[in-house]
């Protein structure tokens, strides 16, 4: 493939690693980035992330595989020669340059003299025109975090590359900027990859999510699939919480499967399972909290047929303004989280009252029995 | 009791001051006696005020002469001090290398070991290997010595510079050379500096090591002791004052110019 110009701008990686001696940074990767998707990496800290983004500037060395942007293998080239602009978690604005020449550098190293009008509009695109003459430590964090995205994009990358931008930001500014990026991303049309450990971030920001796990991916999809449909307890718990029910198969009745778990009977759309699920093998069945509503035990007879049940008491309820979030102590999961809104809150469902759970049978989904079920749980908190 | 609550209030002041006063009289007395017009060869009781020496400072044979020698001197002693440290800092901070660790501490021995014996030793070495001892023994001596304070300078500001700044320089199309001059080397500029004026400073006043290792060639200090044992000319006053005085107006000129420079960004 090299030297072919491709039509499409999308980032390819093709069997890349990374091993520092004995460990194992990335394993062997393939991932293609769609041209003007807004893709984000996530994962926990030293899950393989940065690593791969830095092979992507060229920072860091692939130790196998290559790296092409637009059909062109990039891996032999120097950061200074690829295409690739960065924005670093701690910014790395240039103490000694103001603002004006830290967004003029990557124009004046190419040799452009007249840089005064790009400058001036890449400033006023992130909000920042009055502030060109003064030095990177007179502006607060979010300012600085600005000036970092208009010195990178200023060049037309053609993909940019975002490492945990946002974290050294307080929450109420990291929502401010988070829409603030998507913004200017759908302004500019430009390839983005952001790197994060904060699920929100990337859910709320990306059209695709890579979730990273010991140096692998371990699934990528649109964030509603990933949050639906996670393949594994890791994906299921990082991305949000998940409950996890081990259940025994029992029978299969046409698209859906029947599950025996603690004297109570469960039933999982065979799509939705990830697992091979033959008769007697076992099964993780999920449900996520907010799917799961709660009746009173007395008020058992009025949950309508077909539902998924199963009973509890519940052990601990916090009220949090637009739901309330219970702990259910149930034979088949001793933790079971419920998220309830409040729209009618029933006054008996206090702790300590018998509870039945029950949720539509095509929210389950069905994993893998073999895996740990508290993989990542304590990664996302 | 209003004396001690001003004196409470002001004591940080005061002790600043007098800290101050403590720092500068010697040199308030070599600029008094600048102007002092001695009865005898020595300069050491007040007279009368006199120009005399301020209208001829090189009017004592050889002063002059020993003063050049010293300036170049120390101009190359710096140059050759400040280039030399400011690469081994870089090395010491930014590569791992085998001994790395040995040469980190290895490079303050100079500056531990008593410069009469190093002055003595320095001698033997010169002496064994046959060296003609004068200017260029003395340069040699003075950035062995100024190497350490050089490194030391650079090394502490090197050290605290984010190295994901060359990074960015790097990502934002700055090959090596690039990177260096327009990120690296402004960045350390106030390190390399700070040793620059250190060495010269180190250099042009250094007597012990100097004087070993002079051979024939005598330099200001030199000069200065040699004729204090006949007497002491004004015009040692007034060389002194002038260096005083040019230091003072270099540190001001270099704050207003920041000062200007602040002003005219913001």
């Amino acid at each position: 493939m090299t030297n072919q110009t491709d039509p499409t701008g999308d980032v390819r990686l093709t069997g890349i690693s990374k091993t520092y001696g004995a460990f194992t940074a990335v394993h062997p990767l393939d991932l293609t980035v769609p041209q003007g998707s807004f893709f984000a990496l996530l994962g926990a800290s030293g899950c393989g992330k940065t690593t791969t983004l830095r092979m992507i500037a060229g920072l860091e060395e692939p130790s196998a595989g290559t790296v092409s942007l637009g059909g062109q293998d990039v891996t032999a080239l120097p950061p200074y020669k690829r295409p690739v602009n960065t924005v670093f978690q701690s910014y790395a604005l240039f103490p000694h340059l103001d603002i004006f020449e830290n967004v003029a550098f990557g124009l004046r190293r190419r040799g452009l003299k007249s840089v005064k009008k790009q400058v001036g509009e890449m400033l006023d695109l992130v909000q920042l025109g009055e502030q060109a003459r003064k030095k990177p430590h007179q502006l607060s964090g979010g300012q600085q975090q600005r000036v970092a995205v208009a010195r990178a994009l200023i060049n037309h990358p053609k993909v940019l590359l975002l490492d945990e931008p946002l974290g050294a930001l307080d929450l109420k500014l990291r929502r401010q900027m988070q829409l603030e990026l998507k913004r200017i991303q759908t302004e500019v049309g430009i390839t983005f990859i952001h790197v994060t450990h904060d699920q929100e971030e990337a859910m709320t920001m990306a059209d695709t999510v890579a979730v990273m796990n010991a140096g692998r991916v371990e699934q990528l999809g649109s964030p509603a699939d990933l949050y639906e449909n996670p393949r594994t307890t890791f994906v299921a718990n990082f991305l949000g919480t998940s409950n996890f029910i081990e259940a025994e198969v029992d029978s299969r009745s046409g698209e859906e499967i029947v599950l025996k778990a603690g004297g109570g009977k469960l039933v999982l759309p065979e799509a939705r399972c990830s697992a091979p699920a033959a008769t007697g093998g076992k099964v993780l069945v999920g449900v996520r909290p907010e799917k799961i509503s709660l009746t009173h035990a007395d008020d058992a007879g009025e949950i309508p047929d077909g539902r998924n049940r199963i009973t509890g008491r519940i052990a601990d309820s916090s009220f949090i303004g637009v739901s309330t979030q219970y702990v259910v102590d149930s034979p088949v999961c001793p933790d079971f989280e419920v998220y309830a809104q409040n729209i009618d809150r029933d006054p008996r469902l206090v702790p300590g009252a018998e509870v039945v759970l029950h949720w539509n049978p095509a929210h389950t989904f069905g994993l893998d029995a073999a895996q740990d079920a508290d993989a990542g749980v304590e990664e996302a908190a | 009791m209003p004396f001690v609550n001003w004196l409470k209030r002001n004591l940080v002041v005061i002790a600043g001051l007098l800290t101050l006063g403590y720092l500068l009289l010697p040199n308030v007395i070599v600029t008094v006696f600048s102007f002092n017009k001695p009865k005898g060869r020595f300069n050491y009781e007040w007279q009368q005020f006199s120009l005399d020496a301020w209208k001829d400072p090189c009017g004592v044979s050889d002063l002059c002469g020993s003063l050049s020698v010293s300036l170049q001197i120390a101009f190359w002693a710096t140059l050759g001090a400040t280039l030399l440290g400011t690469l081994i800092a870089f090395a010491l901070v930014r590569y791992r290398f085998r001994a790395r660790g040995a040469v980190n501490s290895l490079i303050f021995l100079p500056m531990a070991m008593p410069e009469v014996v190093m002055a003595a030793s320095l001698l033997t070495l010169f002496l064994n290997m046959g060296a003609q001892l004068g200017f260029w023994t003395i340069l040699i001596a003075h950035i062995m010595f100024c190497l350490s304070f050089v490194v030391t300078a650079v090394k502490a500001r090197v050290m605290s510079m984010d190295p994901k700044l060359e990074e960015a320089a790097r990502d934002l199309y700055a090959g090596p050379f690039q990177t260096f001059v327009r990120v690296t080397l402004p960045i350390a500029a106030p390190g390399i500096a700070a040793g620059a004026l250190l060495a010269f400073a180190l250099s042009f006043d250094d007597f012990i090591i100097t004087n070993f290792n002079a051979g024939s060639t005598v330099t200001f200090p030199m000069f200065v002791w040699g004729s204090a044992q006949r007497g002491t000319p004004v015009q040692i006053n007034v060389i002194g004052t002038t260096m005083f005085v040019v230091a003072v107006l270099l540190v001001l000129a270099s704050m207003v110019v920041g000062n200007r420079r602040n002003r005219h960004k913001a």
